[in-house]
């Protein structure tokens, strides 16, 4: 149990400094390579705790694919860091100040924390001890949360509708590919075979 | 916890682990070395040419001195370019491209980390290495490797939702994410008829394509396109740092050839299930049949021209997206209504 | 191991619509952008179907999916109200969208799917199943604010509600997560059960869950962003967001607050009578100055929601909990009345120009078009609370809960508020009656006219017969409890 929790102060510290960085590193590509440093320690404190299945999916989904396009449109960004920084201390006094009345009341949160005595057990849907982690998301996941299953992915069709009603435009006059016209084509449509006879040349 | 306890339960593991790690390595490495030069002398086969035949006898020594060579040039850095990042992006590279083999099984047991979820850990592997190339394109500060970059980013992630199909479909066929328990379920009295290449050819298709595009081999070269981009990603890279992305790219090849193996030849299984093939040892096998995957890549390298950008992204998501959909869709009812589903 | 499925029934209605829209969807995407007023008629159509599947649903109380889906008298109220509002939405689309060459097929459906997300929070009976619900609708409603791309304004806005909204669900989301904590449950009933131990955490909860709800009905101090979308949008978008996703935000609210929360009364009920307060005095106050009038329904409907809340804010213990949820859904039902009927005049002030949005616009409408200046002027008469207008009813039902719970300073206000708000008004009918005429508009389309006269006629004769939906409210009120 030394070595789970080595790792786990591993990860954790990484994982806290590098979420740090992402608001402190001055170059924005350099906050969401710190931001996938965070989400691959994420995924290592899933490891830790026998949950391989959400480690692996963190890795495919958040930093296989999600950070990549943040990062596709992040450096595209032509960000001017002086300008960015201008107001920072104008807004500091401010910031700080509702900084601190959160981080007060959280820790009277924390300080005044009661889990009441039977909630522990009220957890809706508990892992019996043989069924690995994949398994046991799958008997719930598509049986007992399949109407939030659907619904999450409605909301995605959404988001996806959404994006195309903003973006799509077609344009007018512009030569498009239609590839089964292409590969339609025969020889008898294509090529047209001349006799040329030299010094003549083809008219017409 | 008295010593001998430590010993036995942390320290000798350890060495165990690191000493198949390091042995692995080193095969890797030297396979990675004449993987290469097969590519070359396949391609140079191809256009009726010799290929590198000074080094060693027919060339075998030829990667090998192209190793020294970089190691021994100086590394230059631009003057612009992000240095840490810079830096860093090779060894992502070639670091992921290297850990991904820590699950794959060669033969039965044979394996460094047995773990439950391999096929995802690949995935999720294979899905990293596209890092490698944004940060190269985007720390050299330079036009044509930042092109790279966007086409590489654009390009990876449209074919991993259609590996990802792929491996959906296995999955649904094997009913385990776990590589070793997926050839074992291929295992049959059929032989190589009962491997998943046939039953699932399309799929087996699909993921050979979009292989050849997740490890940006030609024909879908094109984040270092040469007559468009210089070298793409790597224009501004030379010596260790170049090399470490050649050997990124060519282990992430090797890495797809032995998925492609595991997922749909059969992994360490001979193809005629009875003597003398059962004979000979499973690692064999399972070398011979990436080393067909391979050629298969060699062969695409050297006789298909290369796709336009759109042509790619069309073929990605008009065409293999629908069809692996549909095809997850199939697999799945077949295997409902037929009672062939695993368990 | 085997698994039945869950009854489908009473999820019918969203079964419906959802699957609807996306055959619509298809239809649209092979037939192209011709197949709009197909794909209107059509969604209008299943919305129809959608609300009397919910009136002729069966039972008195379903629930479904693990207990996260309840269709009861509340819900079956609510929902008709919203699927309502939306067909209204389409049906007043349809001429504006056509004239203005902003056709787009998207547009019903992404209302289709929006009505789904509302269907599904009037019914969520968890923190999950509300939140996907809520955040169902608010997309779709951030797409279409922002629908009409060439116009700065329209995308502005859009950008602007998104930005917001998705803070708000961040704060509702994070209130959801300390409730989790703190109770183990995500269900109303368990988080009901937990609460009578009370306990700091779950009272952040509450509070962030708040955050989110208030921003949802644009109560302040989470109102900023109305005004800006209602101006920015395109002017049918602005009568949709102005009827149903109020009616399913604030179903959300009273359903999340009076079932899941009963043991930490006191601490909810400061919430709601300081937003209440807040929403109604700003409602009152910043409108006056307005000379746009989707910005001055804009800060109307910020007052009619602290109106609404006056009323949840009464319900607090014993047999008055009924009662004072029965006020706050005649509110919301007349205001739904109210809303489309003013919009439906908004949508048809056009000249040859084109549209026209300032109030000074409507001068002297009483000469050029008596009908309309009048139906348009009893609405004013009824949103200020005028008896025997409906609107006086409503303000009425929510006021008297207020006195019976004890809370005579929040009725007091309330009263006032309304009598300040009764001045921008009457502003507006001063202008249409007693102003030299500005040019006429053009000629009303049939759609605006029908809903302009069901929702006039209501508003004037409610007082009549107003029975039927006293009788409703008081049933699906009855139901929660």
């Amino acid at each position: 149990m030394i070595l789970s929790a080595l790792f786990f102060y591993l990860f954790a510290s990484i994982c806290v400094a590098s979420a740090f960085m992402v608001i402190a590193a001055r170059n924005p590509v350099h906050s969401v390579l710190y931001l996938i440093l965070a989400f691959v320690n994420a995924a290592g404190l899933f490891l830790l705790l026998g949950a391989e299945f959400l480690a692996m999916i963190l890795v495919v989904v958040y930093v296989g694919a999600v950070a990549v396009l943040f990062l596709f449109v992040v450096m595209m960004l032509d960000v001017d860091f002086a300008e960015l920084r201008q107001g920072f201390l104008q807004y500091l006094p401010i910031g700080g100040l509702v900084g601190i009345v959160f981080l007060a009341e959280i820790l009277l949160v924390v300080g005044a924390w009661n889990i009441g005595p039977g909630i522990p057990n009220l957890v809706a849907a508990p892992i019996p001890a043989s069924v690995t982690n994949t398994e046991a998301i799958g008997l719930v996941l598509y049986t007992r949360y399949l109407y939030f299953f659907q619904a999450a992915g409605l909301v995605l069709l959404v988001a996806m509708v959404g994006a195309i009603v903003l973006t799509l435009r077609h344009k007018e006059n512009v030569k498009r590919q239609v590839i089964a016209n292409q590969i339609a084509r025969s020889k008898a449509t294509a090529i047209e075979i001349r006799n040329v006879r030299p010094g003549q040349g083809l008219q017409g | 916890m008295t010593l001998p306890e430590f010993w036995t339960s942390y320290l000798w593991p350890l060495i165990i682990m690191v000493a198949q790690s390091v042995l692995l390595l080193v095969i890797l490495l030297v396979a990675v070395a004449y993987i290469l030069l097969a590519d070359r002398k396949i391609w140079a086969a191809v256009q009726i040419r010799r290929g590198p035949n000074v080094v060693g006898p027919w060339g075998l020594l030829q990667s090998f001195a192209d190793l020294l060579k970089f190691v021994f040039k100086e590394p230059v850095i631009p003057a612009g370019a992000n240095k840490g990042v810079f830096l860093l992006a090779p060894l992502v590279s070639c670091v992921l491209a290297l850990a991904a083999w820590a699950v794959i099984p060669v033969n039965a047991k044979w394996v460094i980390a047995d773990i439950n979820v391999g096929i995802l850990y690949i995935f999720a592997i294979s899905s990293l290495s596209v890092y490698g190339i944004i940060m190269a394109g985007w720390a050299s500060n330079s036009k044509y490797p930042f092109l790279a970059a966007l086409r590489s980013a654009a390009q990876m992630v449209s074919y991993e939702v259609s590996i990802g199909f792929v491996i959906i479909t296995v999955l649904l066929c094997a009913g385990s994410l776990n590589l070793s328990a997926i050839v074992e379920a291929q295992n049959g009295k059929w032989g190589l008829l009962n491997w998943y290449w046939l039953p699932l050819l399309p799929m087996f298709v699909v993921f050979y394509v979009s292989a050849l595009a997740e490890t940006n081999r030609p024909p879908f070269d094109l984040v270092e396109a040469e007559s468009e981009l210089v070298a793409g990603f790597m224009v501004e890279y030379g010596s260790t740092p170049y090399l470490l992305f050649m050997l990124g790219e060519y282990v992430a090849i090797s890495t797809m050839c032995a998925m492609g193996t595991i997922l749909f030849l059969g992994g360490w299984l001979p193809p005629v299930p009875f003597p003398p093939f059962t004979w000979v040892p499973g690692v064999i096998w399972f070398t011979l049949k990436a080393l067909f995957l391979f050629f298969l890549f060699a062969m695409a390298k050297a006789i298909v021209p290369r796709y336009r950008y759109d042509q790619l992204m069309r073929l990605g998501w008009k065409v293999f997206l629908p069809l692996s959909l549909a095809m997850v869709a199939i697999v799945a009812t077949v295997l409902q209504f037929t009672g062939l589903a695993p368990k | 191991m085997t698994y039945q499925l869950p009854p489908l029934l009473p999820a019918l209605p969203e079964l419906i619509l959802a699957a609807g829209a996306m055959v619509l969807l298809m239809l649209g995407a092979f037939r192209g952008e011709k197949s709009t007023p197909l794909v209107n008629c059509l969604a209008i159509i299943l919305l129809v179907i959608a609300a009397l599947v919910v009136a002729w649903m069966p039972g008195d109380k379903l629930s479904t999916f693990g207990g996260s889906f309840v269709v009861d008298d509340f819900a079956r109220f609510l929902k008709i109200l919203s699927f309502a509002g939306s067909a209204a939405a389409i049906l007043m689309s349809l001429t504006f969208l056509a004239a203005e060459k902003q056709q787009k097929f998207e547009f019903a459906i992404l209302i289709l799917l929006a009505t789904t997300g509302m269907g599904m929070m009037i019914s969520a009976a968890d923190l999950i199943a509300l939140y996907l619900g809520l955040e169902l609708m608010s997309l779709s409603l951030y797409v279409v604010a922002a629908s009409n791309r060439d116009s700065l304004r329209s995308t502005e806005a859009g950008l602007k509600y998104f930005v917001l909204g998705g803070l708000s669900s961040g704060m509702l989301l994070y209130g959801a997560s300390l409730i989790y904590g703190t109770t183990g449950t995500v269900s109303f009933s368990g988080i009901a059960q937990a609460s009578t131990q009370g306990g700091l955490g779950l009272v952040f909860g509450l509070v962030f869950l708040f955050a989110g709800f208030c921003f949802k009905v644009s109560a302040v101090p989470f109102h900023m962003w109305t005004p800006d979308v209602y101006e920015g949008a395109p002017t049918p978008v602005t009568a949709f967001f102005a009827a149903a996703p109020k009616v399913a935000g604030i179903a959300m609210f009273v359903r999340a607050t009076v079932t899941a929360f009963p043991g930490i009364v006191t601490e909810w009920q400061q919430i709601v009578v300081f937003v209440s307060i807040a929403s109604m005095a700003l409602g009152a106050f910043a409108a006056i100055g307005q000379r746009n009038i989707k910005r001055l329904m804009a800060y109307s409907s910020i007052g009619h929601m602290g109106f609404a809340l006056v009323g949840l804010a009464a319900a607090t213990t014993g047999d008055l909990r009924a009662q004072a949820v029965q006020g706050v859904l005649v509110y919301i039902a007349i205001y739904l009345t109210m809303t489309l009927g003013v919009f439906a005049c908004i949508l048809s002030m056009r000249r040859p120009k084109g549209m026209v949005e300032e109030i000074s616009d409507l001068a002297g409408l009483a000469r050029t078009k008596p009908a309309m200046a009048f139906l348009l002027a009893m609405l004013l008469f009824s949103m200020a609370g005028i008896p025997p207008l409906a609107g006086f009813f409503a303000k009425f039902y929510v006021f008297l809960a207020a006195i019976k719970a004890g809370l005579f300073t929040l009725a007091v206000i309330g009263v006032v508020t309304s009598v300040i708000g009764a001045y921008y008004y009457l502003l507006i009918v001063k202008v249409m009656y007693f102003d030299e005429p500005a040019p006429a508009f053009a000629p009303m389309p049939n759609e605006q006219v029908a809903v302009l006269a069901v929702t006039g006629i209501f508003n004037v004769l409610f007082f009549l017969y107003p029975a039927p939906l006293l009788d409703a409210a008081t049933l699906a009120a009855k139901s929660l409890f």
